[in-house]
């Protein structure tokens, strides 16, 4: 689904990605791990496509396409879905109302007709009831004053609405106490399939007793250095990043 | 967004910028004693009205130009403009909407006010008025039913002339100002409604203006008087060809809410801005103001995205104990666009209260300023305001500016002023994009749910209307 070949990427003309390679077959679900500064959300963005962030090298094929090569929105519409580690707020536009905007711009580039508002209601409401959000979320301003916790179950309500094929999730689970971490978890392992992929970026282990990974990668200073299975999570619960670091150095 | 997107938006064409090919009855440029009387003439005026137009005209030639606003344009040159222009086929009035010239009507529809649609479907009154003529008021039947009168200014002047004598000019005297004073000699037309005392007006009333000829300027003028215990909701539309030359359209309107009255005045103004470098477009100098009594109430309410300039401050006089004004404003400005807007809240009797919601919106290289004033009187006690004014910018060439005069000489008034600066921030364009939108779809709900306070106070359909007008106009604002 996912193949990335030897990726350098700057932000603000600093070298951030200095040749990662990493491939993710359908139905997989691989987790990120890192010490701070070492590119893990980097690669998030750059995959998206945001602004500002230079690919300077490699390649990236998606479902056999050149994804460096499309524009963010483009990305977007072939099933490639970014879970913000910091969501922003929109003053003044319904959550509902950015939810179906988004929903229809990703069907009308499939040639879908857009969903009757009906429809859509009964599948929002669904969703909030799956992250555990109150209905009332809907009607309020995208991220307008929600919590932390509240803003990144709106992030999974988003993932759940759009039904990506790649979810690449930054970080989801900072700042969240151990009940919405459970949601959280759940809401993914319910959207998980033979078909959907996922790429997780964390800190922490933790994560990982809820998301069971199929593969664990560590990423310092802007190079995987290290893969495994999920038995690597836990060696680095235990010994920290400290010793993986010095090996390559 | 990358440079070429821009320059296709900024080459982009104004939608209402043609010119409709009628044979026109169009006055020399210049402004004298002679020009005021010909127009009066020609609209068969009684001598006071011609009385008052020359007073109007020799205070004007006593005053200077204002100075004050933050806009920056060549001095106008006063003699070079025309100052009455007609469409030929006027000279005997249609009686109905049958006997219009098709190529007004076509104009009309072109601009997407199908009148005979109009007349069936939406339940509008409109009142068209093509550069200085209104040329036919539909609904006129229906309205007098209910009392309503509601026909151009210069029929009200022959009509009901008790009525216009008895208002024309109480809110916004002859030398209000200059742009007023300016007015007052030349008006050509304008609608002129009264409502009469209990009576709700059954549908919305509607005015499109329209500015055709070259050179001429546009000088309308509206009468409002809502009488006691009266409802009405008004609207206003303003389009006009693209020119290289700027155009001038300096409009007086007056609202009279009578003891628990309440007037509803809505604008939608999209005169032609001017192209990306500035060249052309309308100067609109407009006053507008309203004379709230005892109980009742005026709510402004604008949408303004056209005209290179913008000079305009709708206000309320709170003069009558427990009356309420309010005022919601969404200015957008792009490309080499200048606003100066805002409004006036002077509050004079107990009791009274205002509530001022500003929304700039500054895109390109356009500058926009809000100017407010808000006085309480030593009559005023009780008095209550509150303002909010906020500014969204887009791009990093653009300019916002707020300008909130306060005064208050009743100390236990409560005036709250809240304010803003944002801009539409590369984040918040990101995750859009992230989650399928794109750009100038991004662009133009952000801005819709900054402006989301303002529009829910429109009418339905012109809701629709002003939001569509918005992402028109910031296509391609987006640097």
């Amino acid at each position: 689904m996912l193949k990335i070949k030897e990726l350098h990427a700057n932000v603000d003309n600093k070298p951030i990605l200095k040749g990662i390679d990493l491939e993710i077959k359908a139905g997989e679900v691989h987790a990120i791990m890192g010490p701070n500064g070492s590119g893990k959300s980097t690669l998030g963005h750059v995959l998206s496509g945001r602004p500002g962030y230079e690919v300077t090298a490699g390649s990236v094929e998606f479902l056999g396409k050149d994804l460096l090569a499309m524009d963010t929105e483009e990305r977007a519409h072939l099933g490639l879905f970014l879970a913000f580690q910091y969501p922003v707020e929109i003053p003044g536009v319904s959550n509902m109302e950015f939810l179906k905007a988004a929903v229809d711009a990703v069907r009308e580039s499939r040639e879908l007709d857009a969903l009757d508002t009906v429809t859509f209601m009964k599948q929002a409401r669904e969703a909030c009831s799956a992250v555990d959000l109150d209905q009332a979320f809907l009607k309020r301003g995208v991220n307008e004053g929600f919590s932390g916790g509240e803003k990144k179950r709106n992030e999974l309500l988003q993932m759940i609405l759009l039904q990506p094929t790649l979810c690449v999730m930054d970080e989801t689970d900072s700042g969240l106490d151990i009940d919405a971490l459970q949601v959280v978890a759940k809401g993914v392992n319910d959207l998980r399939n033979s078909e959907r992929s996922f790429l997780l970026v964390t800190h922490y282990q933790r994560l990982l007793n809820f998301i069971e990974p199929d593969h664990v990668h560590v990423l310092s200073a802007g190079r995987i250095v290290r893969s495994g299975d999920k038995s690597l999570a836990l060696e680095l619960e235990d010994k920290g990043y400290g010793w993986l670091v010095d090996e390559v150095a | 967004m990358s440079q070429e997107r821009i320059d296709e938006a900024i080459t982009r064409e104004y939608a209402a910028g043609f010119h409709t090919a009628i044979e026109a009855d169009t006055l020399p440029p210049g402004l004298s004693e002679e020009t005021v009387r010909f127009i009066s003439a020609r609209k068969n005026e009684p001598d006071w009205m011609l009385e008052w137009r020359l007073e109007a005209l020799r205070a004007w030639q006593q005053m200077p130009e204002p100075q004050w606003a933050h806009v920056d344009f060549p001095k106008i040159d006063f003699q070079s403009i025309s100052y009455f222009s007609r469409p030929k086929s006027m000279e005997e009035r249609p009686k109905s909407l049958d006997e219009v010239d098709p190529e007004l009507l076509a104009t009309y529809a072109k601009l997407g006010i199908p009148l005979h649609e109009q007349e069936m479907l939406a339940g509008v009154a409109v009142d068209v008025v093509f550069d200085s003529v209104s040329v036919t008021t539909t609904f006129r039947q229906k309205l007098a039913e209910a009392g309503v009168l509601f026909c151009s200014i210069s029929e009200a002047i022959q009509e009901y002339p008790d009525l216009v004598r008895k208002y024309l000019g109480t809110v916004v005297p002859r030398k209000d100002n200059y742009f007023a004073a300016l007015n007052s000699a030349v008006f050509s037309d304008g609608s002129f409604v009264y409502i009469p005392k209990g009576v709700r007006c059954p549908m919305e009333l509607s005015t499109y203006f329209r500015i055709n000829e070259a050179n001429t300027g546009q000088f309308e003028r509206t009468l409002i008087v809502a009488d006691e215990a009266s409802h009405v909701s008004y609207l206003e539309g303003c389009t006009a060809p693209m020119r290289d030359e700027n155009q001038l359209h300096a409009a007086v309107v007056e609202l009279v809410a009578l003891d628990d009255a309440e007037i509803k005045y809505s604008t939608v103004q999209n005169w032609y801005p001017g192209d990306a470098e500035g060249k052309g477009g309308i100067y609109n100098f407009v006053t507008k103001r309203g004379l709230a009594h005892r109980n009742s109430k005026i709510a402004w309410t604008q949408v303004e995205t056209g005209s290179a300039i913008t000079w305009k401050y709708p206000s309320c006089i709170l003069r009558g104990d427990n009356s309420v004004g309010e005022f919601y404003s969404v200015a957008l400005t792009n490309n080499r666009q200048q606003a100066d807007t805002g409004t006036k809240m002077i509050h004079l009797g107990k009791n009274t209260r205002s509530t001022i919601i500003s929304k700039g919106i500054s895109a390109g290289h356009s500058s926009n300023a809000y100017r407010g004033l808000v006085r309480i009187s030593p009559t005023a006690s009780g008095a209550r305001n509150y303002t909010q004014c906020d500014s969204l910018l887009i791009g990093d060439v653009s300019a916002a500016h707020t300008f909130p005069y306060i005064e208050c000489k009743q100390p236990d008034a409560v005036i709250e002023h809240e304010a803003t600066t944002s801009k539409v921030s590369e984040d918040q364009l990101y995750l859009c994009q992230q989650r399928g939108l794109d750009e100038e779809k991004a662009v133009s709900m952000i801005v819709n749910g900054f402006c989301k306070e303002v529009f829910r106070e429109l009418p339905m359909e012109f809701a629709v209307e002003a939001g569509k007008l918005l992402e028109v106009s910031l296509e391609g604002a987006v640097g």
